[in-house]
């Protein structure tokens, strides 16, 4: 069986805000694997950047954890390290990169000063030293005459270009796990396709374990080994990628699939949307918190929280749902 | 690309002087009281006046007085003082040069009190200091620099005794004296742009800690002075060469009220003794060389913009 890389364990963080205390993240358990490319899916203000945060401890300063939150690196409680450990596995060991490439990079620096910045503070280069290794970086995330480029100011490259250059300074430190953060959401199309290539490479190159946050399934898909479904701060449900797009089993997952516009459906139809919003974090109803939008919803789901349950015997698919849906149901399929 | 930059920029130069001086010139001739009258007293016989009017081309329409101004202006020659005689161009360049020692002083007490006051401010935002550095920021703007000069002249001077109430000592000369004697005046004068500076690097520093690339360099394990340090001030001070462009030329018109406050010859002072006794020639060559003065920091401002950002380019 493959090493454990990072072990999330009863997450649970909230800030507090002037409305009253905002409950960003609801009890999150999940765990990674060495050389996993997981999907955190779902959308807007369900938790999925929290989340991620939480692991790079990069969250802004009035998040609170709960006393039980763990988060296990190699053995490390990251949420009760102290910032000189953190300081020394961020950027190194674990690395992220961001949505928006353009302004997620310093637009007064050069780009190879600023990949050069997490090899100068964890290992001590000078940045001569750095040069080679840089333009070997950029190689590697395909970027063309490298050696002209690290004189390049960020607004001269494209999009793309930018996500790559984005790429490059995470890895350069050849990190255990990246998370990237919608890597492919501010760019277009064909460029969307390069960078998830890009992204597949190196993994298999360099064994490293991938968070991907995404609202966009066909980036899932394409990408990903296995799924973390979160809705409203908690994880609904979790599967490998063929077993979730088959035959989900919350009825969100099913609304997230079918709301997926495809080229089969006829043009009378108009595209599926899940009918509703997101319960409003500031106050989380007591039961299930998809109730409000759900189908199958009951009585129960309105009283009591669904619990989770595993739905196979090697603890990698599972929900938590009062009433899943049962297999092969009607699904429009998007793949 | 750059030779090309500056010459575009000089074209601008050259209608901008033309305009503002025939402006000053126009403005002038409104100020009641004719110069020949103060020159004459007022026992003097009406030919004498006409003559003397004719003698300083006074006599002429204001078109052609310009007109021959600016000949000569173009010339290098500003004319002479109605009163002393004294060369309106060396004159005027010798004053400048004790309004530049005493703005030059107050530009830096408004840097370094206004970063200091912005740095204190950001790193512990709603802190005790950061209260007391917003306080100055708005103190500083509210209160007039002639009020805080006597103020301080009250205390330092008159009570203490520790610096001169006025007078100026060129650094040339000696720059312990200079300092001495250019300290309250300086300080005066930099009150409210160290609260300007103060004030928008606070506003700017915290709009770019919260921006993206700061998350980045955050994510690269980098703590948080060193974030502020590489890549946090650079990008917040962008806003702030502005404000401390336009400061030179809002405190290059307090001179006129700081010079008078504590006596010093320069500029200001010149300007207003030029207008009291209706030295035309004079006062058109303080407001020449002021314009002059502005425009040439604009320059400098924008050659430090393309400087600090290469997202600018030289056209």
């Amino acid at each position: 069986m493959k090493q454990e890389l990072i072990k999330v364990e009863n997450l649970q963080a909230s800030f507090s805000s002037q409305q009253g205390t905002i409950h960003a993240i609801n009890n999150v358990n999940f765990s990674i694997n060495e050389g996993e490319i997981v999907a955190l899916v779902g959308e807007s203000g369900s938790g999925k950047s929290v989340t991620a945060l939480s692991i790079m401890g990069l969250n802004a300063g009035n998040i609170k954890y709960s006393q039980n939150s763990t988060i296990y690196y190699r053995g490390e409680n990251l949420l009760a390290s102290k910032p000189k450990t953190m300081k020394k596995i961020r950027g190194n060991e674990l690395s992220m990169i961001f949505q928006d490439p353009l302004s997620s990079l310093n637009p007064l620096q050069k780009i190879g000063r600023q990949i050069a910045e997490p090899l100068m503070l964890h290992l001590g280069y000078s940045y001569q030293k750095c040069i080679e290794r840089i333009i070997e970086l950029l190689t590697m995330v395909g970027i063309p005459s490298p050696e002209q480029r690290i004189n390049h100011y960020p607004h001269q490259l494209s999009g793309g270009m930018r996500q790559r250059v984005m790429i490059a300074m995470a890895l350069a430190c050849d990190p255990k796990l990246l998370i990237a953060d919608e890597p492919t959401t501010a760019l277009d199309v064909t460029i969307q396709a390069q960078i998830l290539s890009v992204l597949k490479k190196l993994q298999k190159e360099m064994n490293i374990s991938i968070i991907l946050i995404t609202h966009d399934l066909g980036v899932v898909a394409e990408l990903a080994d296995r799924v973390l479904v979160m809705y409203s701060g908690k994880i609904v449900e979790e599967a490998d990628v063929y077993s979730l797009f088959e035959s989900p089993k919350h009825p969100y997952t099913k609304g997230l699939l079918q709301s997926v516009p495809n080229l089969r459906g006829d043009k009378e139809n108009h595209l599926y949307t899940i009918p509703g919003t997101v319960p409003n974090p500031l106050n989380l109803p007591k039961g299930c918190s998809f109730y409000n939008r759900c189908m199958h919803a009951s009585p129960k789901c309105h009283d009591k929280s669904p619990t989770w349950k595993y739905d196979n015997k090697s603890l990698t698919r599972g929900y938590s749902c009062w009433h899943p849906l049962t297999d092969r149901e009607e699904v429009k399929h998007y793949v | 690309m750059f030779v090309q930059f500056f010459l575009r920029r000089l074209m601008y130069v050259i209608p901008m002087l033309i305009i503002t001086t025939l402006i000053v010139f126009s403005l002038i001739l409104l100020i009641p009281g004719d110069p020949a009258v103060a020159l004459l007293g007022e026992n003097a016989t009406e030919e004498k006046i006409a003559a003397l009017r004719s003698q300083l081309g006074l006599d002429q329409s204001i078109l052609a007085q310009y007109w021959n101004w600016l000949g000569n202006a173009v010339q290098g020659d500003l004319g002479r003082s109605l009163f002393t005689g004294e060369n309106v161009s060396q004159t005027v360049i010798s004053r400048l040069g004790v309004t530049f020692q005493v703005v030059l002083l107050a530009m830096f007490f408004s840097f370094i009190f206004g970063s200091v006051f912005a740095l204190t401010s950001v790193l512990k935002p709603n802190s005790f200091l950061d209260y007391i550095a917003r306080f100055f920021g708005v103190l500083g703007t509210a209160i007039p620099n002639f009020w805080l000069a006597m103020i301080l002249v009250v205390i330092f001077s008159v009570q203490l005794g520790w610096l001169p109430a006025t007078g100026f000592i060129s650094v040339t000369q000696s720059p312990v004296d200079f300092f001495k004697s250019s300290l309250l005046p300086s300080f005066c004068l930099g009150a409210f742009g160290a609260a300007q500076i103060t004030r928008q690097l606070r506003s700017s520093l915290i709009e770019v800690m919260e921006s993206e690339y700061i998350r980045t360099a955050f994510s690269k394990g980098l703590l948080k002075w060193s974030v502020m340090w590489k890549h946090g001030i650079r990008n917040a001070l962008l806003p702030v060469i502005t404000t401390i462009g336009l400061l030179f030329g809002n405190m290059l018109g307090a001179t006129v009220v700081m010079e008078t406050v504590f006596a010093l010859p320069g500029m200001g002072q010149l300007a207003v003794h030029s207008i009291l006794q209706r030295d035309f020639p004079m006062l058109q060559g303080v407001v020449l060389i002021m314009v002059l003065m502005i425009i040439v920091i604009n320059f400098i401002t924008d050659i430090i913009y393309g400087l600090l950002d290469p997202r600018i380019e030289f056209k």
